[in-house]
């Protein structure tokens, strides 16, 4: 079985992240990266399906050229290789770019199943794998807690309000997976050494047979009007246990019908 | 010049960190606490391959450098681990060094993969009660006897032993020359034998959960090919380890000092008195900038010795002042975060009294801050020995 997986390598957890007030972009350079911990999810479901049945895991990644240590990271995992799409054409794409560029460089692989988390840790717009499926004309099999393959099924199970859904499809699919469905593994010292000898084919947006038109700054359809903070969340309520306190909390979840 | 980690390094780096943080602070309280070595740590770096980290690729490691291995315990470190988390993993890259470079081809087969799976645990036998920082005066004589040496005398400070299957060992083979005080001794690669050696451990400052011991050696016999180079000529071998000994505990210092720090600025951010954050003092702000400061200093003085190092040019001046700066800017670090605790540095459960405790070791071993000045004084600027 040959799967792919998006994986997107962003700003280190333990970075704050900033706001460009010109570009209304994060900014990403001079700062620290690596493998999105949710692509890292994505990469893992695809290792433990390959190790189980045999296959290949390749991992796409769209990004700038410091990007590289986020792929080797997901290599030294045990990802089997790695594409780069690396062009300053694609920087400012919008999430229907990114999908485009993704799409473009899937298509040029064998595949059976395209594995993405469900939205980056970094922007959270959550857009890319809908879109992504849609353009490889494969059926998304969105949010799975869990992910088999018995011969051509593939069936997930989704979170749902009072239980899960049980949903199937034959391959080929795109499937996102949730935060839950995994623990990713450490990658090993050995993993990371072999990392350094698989290749990482890269490819430009000529590669791809893509123009301004669709990708970049200029084929953008979606424009970041303003960027602005949350607003401060009210007060919460104290309660102090003076001998009442489980009974007063008991009450409180009540009144929200929690309980 | 090239300050910039490769990319190799920076992932090393980041997963070792990432390893080191999956512990929390509380499972090093409780392993000092409780005095019991930190298996589970050993077990999750043993399984992630680091213990072979310096170990050659033909015999089953990952061929890596000191600046590698240092990457590693400074990570190590800085997640608060302190010196009950360093100890036993550096044990996998100072004591096998002179095997690597100066073993023979059977004793590297025989022993290197086990290393670096961690089968084999070492300890590091070259101090003495009677011989102190003057190692040319050790009393252990390994005598001749058929095919093999008899080992007897007295080890002291002999970490792990309560674990160690092997020790790399510093024995006299021949009597103390005053004119060639370094030479007749003899480095040994020797299996652990527990019905010949009797361990009785120091209880210690810190670092509870790594036993340190009293080594009482009677009759300890090692195979003539378990020699580690050249008979008589121990002493020069041992180097190999010793520079590399000071680079790792100077990192490790750098880490501690940085582990220390960070709980100190988060805690100057947060706790207030006087109606302010204490951080807005300068008289809390101004150490904890300076140690900052010292620590990123002695992490270059490290990081270049550990460079000269692995690229096989003499690393002795940089080795000692790397060891020397980094135990006083760990310290002071240490220190710093103690006093910007208020009460509550005093108190287990913020963790810095206990880091406090462990880096105190760096200014007495693996060499004295005294006996680093004797060498820079004697060795680089030329003065005269003063002992
Ligand atoms: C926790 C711990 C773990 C250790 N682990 C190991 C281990 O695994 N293996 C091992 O072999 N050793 C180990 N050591 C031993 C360590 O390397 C020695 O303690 C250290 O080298 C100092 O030697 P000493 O204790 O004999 O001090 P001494 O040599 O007795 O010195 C005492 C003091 O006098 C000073 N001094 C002595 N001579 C001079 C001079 N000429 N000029 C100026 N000052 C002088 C010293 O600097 C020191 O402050 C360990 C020590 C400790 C505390």
């Amino acid at each position: 079985m040959n799967i792919v997986v998006c994986a997107k390598v962003v700003p280190l957890s333990s970075v704050t992240i900033q706001i460009d007030p010109a570009t209304k972009r994060m900014v990403r350079k001079d700062v620290s990266q690596e493998l999105d911990p949710q692509a890292a999810k994505a990469v893992e479901e695809a290792l433990r399906l390959t190790e189980k049945q045999g296959g290949s895991v390749t991992v796409v990644v769209m990004g700038g050229d410091d990007a590289t240590i986020g792929i080797r990271g997901a290599l030294a995992m045990g990802a089997t290789a790695a594409i780069h799409l690396s062009d300053p054409a694609l920087a400012g794409s919008d999430a229907l770019g990114t999908a485009k560029a993704l799409a473009a460089a899937i298509r040029k692989e064998p595949f059976d199943l395209v594995i993405c988390a469900t939205e980056s840790s970094d922007s959270y717009t959550g857009l890319v794998p809908g879109q992504l499926a849609q353009l490889l004309g494969v059926p998304p099999l969105t949010f799975a807690t869990s992910l088999t393959v018995e011969g051509r099924t593939v069936t997930i199970k989704r979170q749902s309000e009072g239980g899960y859904d049980v949903v199937t499809s034959e391959l080929p699919v795109l499937v996102t997976v949730t935060t839950g469905i995994n623990e990713p593994r450490y990658p090993t010292l050995k993993g990371i050494m072999g990392a350094k000898k698989k290749e990482i084919r890269k490819y430009t947006a000529a590669d791809l047979g893509l123009g301004p038109a669709e990708i970049g700054e200029s084929g953008a359809r979606e424009k970041v009007l303003t960027v602005g903070r949350p607003p401060a969340r009210p007060a919460g309520t104290v309660i102090k246990d003076e001998g009442q306190g489980g009974k007063q909390i008991a009450d409180f979840l009540a009144n929200l019908k929690l309980i | 010049m090239d300050f910039v980690l490769t990319e190799q390094q920076e992932l090393i780096r980041k997963e070792v960190a990432t390893l080191a943080r999956s512990f929390a602070p509380d499972y090093w309280l409780e392993k000092d606490r409780k005095a019991e070595y930190p298996w589970e740590f050993v077990k999750a770096f043993a399984a992630g391959g680091w213990l072979g980290i310096i170990i050659p690729e033909e015999y089953g490691g990952s061929g890596l450098g000191v600046t590698e291995a240092s990457i590693l315990l400074h990570e190590i470190c800085a997640a608060g681990a302190g010196t009950s988390g360093a100890s036993p993993i550096h044990f996998y890259v100072f004591p096998p060094m002179p095997l690597i470079k100066h073993g023979s081809g059977a004793l590297k087969r025989r022993y290197l993969p086990r290393i670096a799976t961690g089968e084999i645990v070492m300890s590091f036998g070259v101090t003495e009660p009677n011989a102190g920082t003057d190692t040319s005066r050790i009393e252990t004589r390994a005598e001749r006897r058929g095919d093999g040496f008899v080992v007897h005398g007295r080890k002291v400070w002999n970490t792990n032993a309560r674990q160690a299957t092997h020790m790399l060992l510093l024995a006299r083979t021949a009597p103390r020359d005053p004119a060639r005080p370094f030479t007749g001794m003899t480095l040994f690669f020797a299996e652990f034998d527990r019905s010949k050696i009797t361990v009785r451990e120091i209880e210690k400052m810190g670092r509870a959960a790594v036993d340190s011991n009293e080594l009482f050696i009677e009759g300890l016999e090692i195979p003539a090919d378990n020699v580690v180079g050249e008979i008589g000529r121990g002493f020069y071998h041992l180097l190999d380890s010793l520079n590399p000994e000071r680079i790792l505990t100077a990192i490790e210092a750098v880490g501690i000092g940085r582990a220390a720090l960070e709980r100190a600025v988060q805690y100057a951010k947060e706790r207030v008195v006087f109606g302010r954050p204490i951080g807005q003092n300068q008289a809390v702000a101004h150490p904890l900038a300076l140690a900052w400061a010292k620590l990123e200093t002695a992490e270059l003085m490290t990081m270049k010795a550990a460079w000269l190092f692995d690229h096989g040019r003499p690393c002795g001046a940089e080795a000692n002042s790397a060891k020397l700066v980094a135990a006083e800017a760990g310290f002071d670090a240490c220190d710093a975060a103690v006093q910007t605790h208020g009460g509550y540095g005093y108190a287990k459960e913020f963790h810095v009294e206990r880091l406090w405790r462990e880096i105190r070791l760096y200014k007495i071993a693996p060499i004295s801050q005294q006996m680093v000045l004797n060498y820079l004084s004697e060795h680089v600027l030329g003065l005269p020995r003063s002992y």
